[in-house]
């Protein structure tokens, strides 16, 4: 095998592989720009992967098996909204501390998610998952169309979703507003803006951004669901954000990298490297540690008011 | 009577906290079409039965006290330890390779010695998260959970390759453990028949140690003060960088003081599962304990009870024991919930002030003193201007 | 939406609750057509609660709010912004990262579409209003890339863009030197022709350049309400303050003994990188206050946190009775016996949630007076803090209260009584008297001057142009990083120290 079809193999396992990562970060980082940070990103995708899988698990050989797949990424997206609410509940209306929080609804998360699995289904199982799409034309560019434009629909919404994140945030009224109360949540109040509905709606976007990343888990990429199918993708979703600034492009080329380095060391182990698996695995975790501590510690430029409360009747 | 109206307050609530994770952990089990009250009465009495299960639960309470206590450190000093999974899991490593590699020893020297290798462990994994907080700002809530996953690798590799028992690989069954510790390395057994062993003593005299340690000593004043007040501590010459990695060291050292406790008392082998969540686990009898050691050992019972109840309605009720971790993270949200809202003074004023209003309509047999005579008829005008006067808010 | 002109604005019986303060007690005023109200009293006297309800941004408990004799309710500030009530904060409303026309764009739902915002509809009402009342703004420069005076055009120009036919600005010259002060003057004299406008103050000598009417509140009341012509700054203060209040002054004999406090050549950068402290020079004698004057953001931050060893000097030395304190641990700087009382006291001075008694102790907590080893000497404590609670005169419920939830004024006090209780050589006082209240002003000036008495060399740095010519023996003035000029107490006077404060050496003003 030359270097070339290696390179090949890497990258057309690699940025498949991204957009979960892809689809968390992006919720999490409407989340963060409005001030909030949602830990629980975790749980919400491991829910959605299990919502997702369900359907086409119990609707397999009826008539309805060919809606299975939209009915499931419903239920997953409808799930994460729900969560994102309940997270505002805590957070945003109790004023509770956010990292904790993050933590609580990641263990309800978790929990509910691998309670039902046991329940329902018992053992791993696969499905038939969703199918790839090849883009007409596009595909057929040697080289780079079987890697770019020979993948699943959620795939190419995922990619999609970047500019019109950018677009979004930089460009709408609502954006202008998640951004203000992000920094400076007392001026945006003065100025009319409802501080605790804008971050609501953060987080249910978010939410839906995870659960439909879960979803894909489940549904697009493994086609099956086990307790540990997350694997601490929600939380390497939340350091993306801080690694990528805040900004939509930085997160697609953070999450790039993070899950190329993953199927890197798949490649590795294909062509007989021995190599504990182990270590390999630990990769991305690792890359996630030593890019946290390289990135310089300056939040000059993040949204200020990550992680506090606001409070309007307070006084000044 | 703002003393009473307090207390009402603040049982009100409780209440609601504790009913709101009851009723999300009611909605899970009736989508498994299990009996709610049924499977929560089993969670809460089955284990009280029979020895068997009490000393269970004394066996949970063991690792649940030890984390707890380390975290109750690390979160009155300002630094989140979420990494326990991983600590303990490097505890139970260093104190199975010590007992197992080390030659010969009296008990004497061999238990604590494998005891504070697995503090060690876990004191130096927690401590790189600690580090990378205090010189690198880098977010400990991030670096300890992405610790756990690498520990967790650590582990397995470890298990499956150099440590694993010989003999399962001659019967080629390939399960990962150890081989069983020496037995000059065990905790006793307290009850014979039981799994219950010394180690509750060990954490019982630690929650004492941690309590003189962070109200009765300079060190624990300055830990505290980091947490509670970084700037003005840093203003006292308090060193906060230095308490915040002390703090975390020391929780990685409880955690991993647990996780050697687990290893030489309880399984007396390495083996895959045994953290299970304890690291989490320890995070709500923390929280559920107030922070404070006094609040954290029946805490920890109470964990432990769920613990047990939840094995127990998994053979019972088929209701998977994965059910516990859904009441935890229900519990977390409604305690950090209900202490947001307790401390609210705002919100307090105003349930204050309702009552106020509400026991003045119930006429001249309300306490407040004496009743305004013409303002007291069962009133069709709310807004008379007696009232008003009345109500005038000297507060 | 239009507004209609608001020809009159009352408040009748408003009144206003928080936990534990009674911020506002049946509060009545009246404001006529074209004209400007002075809204004066003293820190927590209601004033900013008042308007932030005017403003909707609090609920009042009771009371009615009357626009040319209608009554209104304000749920959310975008009632009152509908009414044309525009209000300009002591701390300024603009978000640091977005930009000018952002931010107003942010109020204005007019330019709000569905998917995109009307960037060139705002760009041209801000054109409009800049040129209609001589605000001159860069609608594209971000609010962080500006200075406070021009920052605070752009909170003008905002309100008018958003419709404001009723103005009200809460201390509007607290972060300008005396001549900006008096430019806004001529401004908002100019801006009256147009609409009614209410400011708030506590700066007497404004309120009687400025306004046609004055209304003092003390302790949520009014006390009195009326025309302002014929009042004399020090009748307004009685009024204020409910006695005679005549505040402690220095008299300037016997000052000056050696040099105590030494700095020499300082440079420190500041947060954002550049050099905030370049080349300070000044030096404190024993037994004098020296006043540190000049408007906040010249170096004040930056050398109060080398002093107390919490920032890196890059070059330069700090001497603090021959001893070279610069760079040196806080720990070490503390021993070494300079007293600090911190510029945010309930962040920086107490632990919030630590009891009256522990808080006491924060700088001592490993002398032997107060620890047997490792352990901590709880009754010492106590004795400890019993004593300095009567000697303060600090009032609190009992000593095992969080010290967050006492008075400023009782904060303040905590923390002067642990520094003082060392008896500190020097004493480096950042704006002591900070949203305190009149009273606890006194306290404190009378503890300096005794302090004084007593030999400690004392660095007072403040924003209060009247504390520092009532303080200080000399009084030197920072501008941009350096030192300008050092004057003695007799040379110096509002209007020398103003124009050095703006940068302008030398005779003649500008």
């Amino acid at each position: 095998m030359n270097v070339f079809t290696f390179l090949i193999n890497v990258l057309s396992l690699g940025i498949p592989f991204s957009v979960a990562l892809l689809l968390a970060s992006t919720g999490e980082m409407f989340n963060q720009r409005a001030g909030v940070f949602n830990l629980g990103c975790e749980g919400i995708m491991s829910i959605g992967a299990f919502l997702a899988f369900m359907p086409p698990y119990l609707l397999q050989n009826t008539p309805l098996a060919p809606y299975a797949n939209l009915i499931g990424v419903s239920a997953a997206v409808a799930a994460g909204a729900l969560l994102g609410l309940l997270f505002g509940l805590v957070t945003v209306t109790f004023r509770a501390p956010q990292g904790i929080a993050g933590i609580g609804l990641q263990l309800l998360g978790w929990g509910v998610a691998g309670t039902l699995f046991r329940f329902f289904v018992g053992g791993v199982t696969g499905i038939p998952g969703m199918k790839n799409l090849q883009v007409p034309l596009l595909s057929s560019i040697p080289v780079l169309g079987p890697i770019l434009f020979n993948m699943n629909a959620l795939a190419y919404a995922g990619f999609l979703l970047v500019p019109a994140s950018w677009y979004v945030l930089l460009k709408t009224p609502w954006g202008l507003k998640v951004r203000a109360v992000g920094t400076y949540p007392r001026a945006a109040d003065t100025m009319g803006v409802n501080v605790a509905r804008v971050r609501y709606q953060a987080l249910v976007l978010g939410g839906m951004l995870a659960g439909l990343a879960g979803a894909y888990l489940s549904l697009g990429q493994a086609k099956m669901f086990a307790d540990d199918i997350v694997a601490g993708r929600g939380f390497i979703a939340v350091a993306l954000v801080y690694f990528g600034r805040w900004n939509p492009w930085l997160i697609l080329g953070g999450s790039l990298l993070f899950s190329i380095a993953q199927s890197f060391q798949l490649a590795i182990q294909v062509l007989g490297i021995s190599f504990p698996y182990e270590f390999a695995v630990m990769l991305p975790y690792v890359l996630v540690i030593a890019v946290l501590a390289l990135t310089p510690g300056s939040v000059v430029r993040g949204p200020a008011e990550l992680g506090k409360p606001f409070d309007r009747e307070k006084r000044v | 009577m703002k003393q009473t109206h307090r207390l009402l307050y603040i049982l009100l609530i409780s209440l609601g906290a504790a009913l709101s994770a009851v009723l999300l952990g009611a909605i899970v089990l009736e989508v498994l079409g299990k009996n709610p009250v049924a499977v929560y009465r089993v969670i809460l009495t089955e284990p009280l039965k029979d020895l068997f299960g009490l000393t269970e639960i004394g066996v949970r309470m063991v690792p649940l006290i030890l984390v707890g206590l380390g975290i109750a450190i690390s979160f009155r000093s300002g630094i989140l330890n979420i990494g326990a999974e991983g600590q303990i899991q490097m505890g139970i490593i260093v104190a199975a390779a010590t007992a197992i590699y080390l030659p010969p020893l009296p008990r004497a020297v061999m238990l604590p010695l494998v005891l504070l290798g697995g503090a060690l462990a876990g004191g130096l994994w927690a401590g790189i998260a600690g580090w990378l907080r205090a010189r690198l700002n880098v977010s400990e809530l991030l670096s300890t959970v992405m610790l756990n996953y690498i520990a967790a690798q650590i582990y397995g590799f470890l298990l499956r390759g150099p440590m694993i028992d010989p003999a399962e690989l001659q019967v080629g069954s390939g399960t990962p453990q150890s081989v069983r510790l020496p037995k000059y390395a065990w905790i006793d057994r307290i009850i014979p028949g039981t799994r219950l062993h010394y180690g509750l003593v060990i954490a019982i005299v630690l929650a004492v140690l941690v309590y003189v340690l962070l109200w009765r000593t300079r060190w624990g004043y300055e830990l505290r003060a980091a947490g509670a007040g970084p700037k003005a501590a840093r203003y006292g010459g308090i060193k906060v960088e230095s308490c915040l990695v002390s703090a975390m060291v020391l929780a990685g050292a409880f955690a991993g003081l647990a996780g050697a406790v687990e290893v030489t008392g309880v399984h007396r082998r390495a083996i895959e599962a045994i953290s299970s969540g304890y690291g989490f686990s320890g995070i709500v009898v923390a929280l559920f304990g107030g922070l404070h050691p006094a609040g954290i050992v029946p805490s920890a019972f109470f964990f432990g009870l769920l613990l047990i109840g939840s094995d127990m309605t998994q053979r019972i009720m088929s209701v998977p024991a994965n059910m516990v971790l859904v009441l935890e993270g229900a519990v977390i949200l409604s305690i950090i919930s209900a202490k947001m809202l307790i401390a609210d003074q705002y919100l307090f004023e105003r349930f204050s002030r309702a009552l106020e209003r509400a026991g003045r309509r119930k006429g001249p047999e309300s306490k407040e003193g004496p009743a305004a005579p013409a303002a007291i008829l069962p009133s069709k005008d709310p807004s008379a201007p007696g009232r008003d006067a009345a109500e005038g808010g000297r507060s | 939406m239009k507004p209609e002109p608001i020809h009159s604005l009352a408040v009748r019986g408003i009144t206003k609750r928080f936990p534990g303060i009674l911020a506002c007690d049946h509060i009545d005023l009246e404001i006529g057509d074209h004209e400007i109200l002075a809204l004066v009293g003293e820190n927590g006297a209601g004033k900013t609660t008042l308007m932030n309800i005017l403003m909707g941004l609090y609920q009042p408990d009771e009371g009615h709010i009357l626009i040319n004799n209608r009554e209104v309710h304000f749920r959310t500030p975008v009632d009152a912004y509908r009414m044309g009530i525009g209000m300009v904060h002591q701390h300024f409303m603009l978000v640091p990262n977005l930009t000018v026309a952002e931010n107003i764009v942010l109020g204005a739902r007019e330019y709000h579409r569905l998917l995109k915002l009307d960037m060139a509809g705002i760009q041209k009402r801000i054109r409009e209003i800049s040129e209609r009342y001589s605000l001159p703004v860069q609608p594209d420069a971000y609010i962080w890339q500006l200075s406070v005076g021009e920052q605070q055009r752009v909170e003008l120009v905002k309100t008018l863009c958003l419709g404001a036919r009723f103005l009200i600005l809460d201390e509007p010259t607290s972060a300008l030197t005396p001549q900006e002060t008096d430019e806004l003057i001529e401004l908002l004299k100019r801006m009256a022709g147009d609409m009614s406008i209410i400011f708030i103050s506590h700066k007497l000598a404004e309120v009687t350049a400025l306004s046609d009417k004055v209304a003092i509140l003390r302790q949520g009341r009014v006390v009195y309400q009326g025309s302002t012509a014929g009042q004399s700054v020090a009748n307004l203060a009685a009024l204020m303050t409910g006695h005679e209040v005549v505040l402690p002054c220095n008299e300037c004999t016997g000052a000056g003994g050696e040099d105590i406090l030494e700095i020499e050549d300082l440079r420190v950068r500041s947060d954002r990188g550049f050099f905030a402290l370049d080349g300070l020079s000044l030096s404190v004698r024993k037994g004098e206050i020296l006043g540190l004057a000049g408007v906040s953001g010249n170096g004040q931050r930056e050398l109060a946190d080398a002093l107390a060893g919490l920032r890196k000097v890059e070059s330069g030395s700090i001497r603090y009775r021959g001893r070279e304190l610069a760079n040196q641990s806080p720990r070490t700087i503390i021993e070494s016996g300079i007293g600090y009382i911190p510029e945010d006291r309930n962040t920086e001075g107490i632990v919030p949630p630590f009891s009256v008694r522990d808080n006491l102790i924060l700088k001592d907590v490993r002398s032997s007076r107060f620890c047997r080893g490792p352990f901590l000497r709880m009754d010492e404590a106590r004795r400890n803090a019993e004593e300095l609670q009567q000697r303060f005169d600090i009032r609190c419920a009992s000593l095992s209260v969080p010290a967050g939830s006492l008075s400023g004024g009782n904060i303040q006090k905590v923390i002067l009584a642990r520094e003082l209780a060392r008896k500190p050589h020097a004493l480096v006082a950042v704006y002591p008297t900070r949203g305190l209240d009149m009273g606890a002003e006194e306290f404190i000036h009378e503890r300096l001057l005794e302090l004084r008495a007593q030999g400690t060399a004392i660095l007072l740095i403040s924003e209060e142009l009247d504390e520092i010519l009532n303080l200080s023996d000399r009084i030197a003035v920072i501008y941009k990083g350096k030192i300008l000029s050092v004057l003695s107490a007799r040379e110096a006077d509002k209007r020398t120290l103003g124009l050095l404060m703006a940068g302008v050496v030398g005779e003649g003003a500008a």
